[in-house]
């Protein structure tokens, strides 16, 4: 394998919660470079500091100590908007509670990233249905989430992050509330993407026959890393 | 982009129809109001002038007798004189016609069928100057004018009581006790503001009318007409300085007659109407401004009860100030959807009140413009601090909103 370059690179990342007494830390030091093309699988317990994780490396929070830099880019120092336009272009974000728009199709919901990528209606239109598609939905397109399965929604919500494009995919529990036949899918599904287009794929999940999926896996523990297969295998 | 901000607008406004319609209602009361306020004026206003037209366009009125001021003691002024209207006739520059008038109300007899009108003794000058046209027949011939010779020209409302389907020209018909010749008959004119119809009369030349109907010389009033390049202000002026003259009113004395300007009474009569035009659009903005806080008011809930949408629109990627022209829009749509229905609803008001005071209902494409240029303007307006405060959010804290 030929040197890749750190798509994500976090050095010494801490996110504190609240003031005073009652500030809470919910990531205390965090060092963690992922390559290009990883499958990197994020463990841990509940609380250890998964999710606020990968908003940071969404670009949806900003550390409170630290540097993240995203592709080479030092994060800390962008504006909203600028963190906006990253996540437009780079990031596919895979919601834990999917945050799909109620009143709106699935169809619809792919389309929005599109929308504000100024593409055109026509292409939106035919990039949205191909991406519902490529997760076996194109029979629901013209449902609204309350009224498809909680599997359904995960894999509208999968399409949405997948209709951009993008060179990062950010997973927060993807599996969380499937049963084990429709897991097994959706992990095919991304491990599917990574291997045939590349792209890097972080994935949160509690479960380790899940975490198999992912080429290296990450353990969380009070807000840090404490465990890396990577490393471990060196 | 814009139309998928206009149609994700519409689609927001439609989710909440019922909460939508009574935010608008305050912009469409508003809107209706000014619409319908304006275009009634405009109507009465083109009313007046049509009607002020069709007395005779630059029209002056001489008539003995001054307005009496309060407190002063009423004099009887003495009548014109025929003389005075050839004074003004040949004196008074920028005047095309000259026309001495006396009327009385008589019984006009044809046959079998009497028919009770006002008969007007007054000159051939007197149609050009009262926008009176000859039908059939022809006007007076200046021998008739100025003779005693009895002939007489027919209004409308007047040959139709008396000859029907028959003829009327060559006709005899009885004024008083004497007969007259009919030459000519006049092109209806209709009813005038007051609501008199203005074809019920009978012209006759002034010297037979005065010896042979009315019994004395005395002329009512001299109506001229001011050529269409002059102003009717100096006309005026120059006659009020010929008749204080013949009259011998003393310098400051006080005048005996008067010199009407239908021109100003029109525009008068216009100008009364604007004011109320504009007193009624005020109150019309305060009901657009109330509509307007109405409209920030359910944006702001909107905003609070959309958190979650703004949170998940942030995260995949949209910037600030497109959230806030997504709100800004969606205020604008908001309102201007209510002026729509306003511009409507008062159309239809003025439709329905011109009809039923008879007068002409005039729509204005540039009423419509500024109603709903307003109400979107309104919406703009009212509807940037919720969308600004939609921008400001936090996509993290919105997505985790309740
Ligand atoms: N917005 C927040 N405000 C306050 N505390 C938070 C917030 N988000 C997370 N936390 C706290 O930070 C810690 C880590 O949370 P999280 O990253 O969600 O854990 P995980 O995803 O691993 O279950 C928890 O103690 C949680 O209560
Ligand atoms: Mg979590």
């Amino acid at each position: 394998m030929s040197a890749r370059a750190p798509v994500i690179s976090l050095r010494g990342i801490s996110r504190v919660f609240g003031r005073g007494e009652s500030a809470v830390k919910a990531l205390n030091g965090v060092d963690l470079d992922v390559a290009q093309g990883e499958f990197v699988a994020v463990m841990g317990a509940s609380g250890s500091g998964k999710s606020t994780c990968m908003n940071i490396i969404g670009c949806l929070d900003r550390p409170t100590g630290g540097d993240y830099f995203f592709c080479g880019l030092e994060v800390s120092r962008l504006s909203p908007d600028e963190l906006a336009l990253i996540r437009r272009h780079q990031i596919g974000f895979i919601f834990q509670g999917f945050n799909l728009l109620a009143r709106t199709t699935a169809l619809a919901n792919v389309e929005l990233p599109l929308i504000y990528q100024r593409v055109p209606k026509k292409e939106r239109r035919t990039r949205a249905e191909e991406a519902l598609a490529a997760v076996g939905l194109s029979s629901r397109a013209h449902h609204l989430p309350n009224e498809l399965s909680g599997g359904q929604q995960q894999r509208t919500a999968i399409a949405r992050a997948l209709v951009t494009q993008p060179s990062l995919l950010l997973a927060d529990e993807p599996t969380g509330n499937l049963d084990s036949a429709t897991k097994v899918e959706v992990m095919n599904l991304l491990a599917d993407l990574n291997r045939r287009r590349g792209i890097t794929i972080v994935m949160v999940t509690h479960e380790p026959d899940m975490s198999q999926f992912a080429s290296r896996q990450v353990v969380f523990r009070d807000g840090r890393p404490v465990g890396d297969s990577q490393k471990e295998a060196l | 982009m814009f139309a998928s901000t206009i149609r994700m607008a519409l689609r927001a406004i439609a989710a909440n129809l019922m909460r939508s319609a009574l935010t608008v209602l305050g912009i469409v009361i508003g809107v209706a109001s000014v619409v319908a306020l304006v275009t009634i004026g405009e109507g009465a206003t083109a009313q007046v002038r049509s009607e002020m037209s069709a007395m005779g366009d630059n029209l002056l009125i001489v008539r003995a007798g001054a307005a009496r001021r309060p407190g002063e003691p009423h004099q009887d002024a003495a009548p014109l004189e025929l003389e005075d209207a050839f004074a003004i006739a040949q004196e008074i520059r920028g005047i095309d016609q000259a026309a001495p008038s006396s009327s009385m109300k008589t019984i006009v007899v044809q046959g079998n069928t009497n028919w009770s009108t006002s008969v007007t003794g007054t000159t051939s000058a007197y149609l050009p100057c009262r926008s009176y046209d000859i039908a059939a027949g022809r006007s007076f011939t200046q021998t008739e004018d100025n003779g005693l010779k009895p002939a007489c020209i027919l209004g409308e409302t007047v040959r139709e009581k008396l000859f029907g389907n028959d003829e009327a020209l060559g006709g005899i018909v009885r004024i008083g006790r004497t007969p007259c010749p009919v030459i000519g008959v006049m092109a209806p004119k209709g009813e005038n503001t007051m609501g008199v119809d203005q074809d019920d009369v009978v012209l006759m030349p002034i010297r037979a009318f005065s010896r042979r109907i009315r019994g004395n010389d005395d002329v009512a009033q001299i109506s001229v007409s001011v050529s269409d390049d002059r102003s009717t202000t100096a006309v005026k002026a120059s006659i009020e300085a010929l008749m204080r003259d013949r009259r011998q009113v003393s310098p400051g004395g006080m005048d005996d007659f008067e010199v009407r300007d239908m021109k100003e009474i029109a525009s008068a009569i216009s100008e009364a109407t604007n004011v109320m035009t504009g007193l009624l659009s005020a109150i019309a903005a305060v009901s657009l401004l109330v509509g307007g806080i109405g409209i920030m008011n359910i944006m702001l809930v909107s905003v609070t009860e959309r958190t979650r949408e703004i949170g998940i629109r942030l995260a995949i990627g949209a910037l600030r100030a497109e959230v806030r022209m997504q709100f800004l829009v969606e205020a604008a749509v908001l309102s201007g959807c209510g002026g729509i229905l306003g511009l409507l609803l008062g159309n239809a008001g003025a439709y329905w009140a011109t009809r039923s005071m008879d007068m002409p209902f005039i729509p204005s494409p540039s009423i419509a413009a500024v109603a709903l240029l307003f109400s979107i303007g309104v919406g703009v307006l009212f509807g940037w601090l919720p969308a600004h405060r939609a921008s400001r959010l936090d996509p993290m804290e919105a997505l985790r909103h309740e």
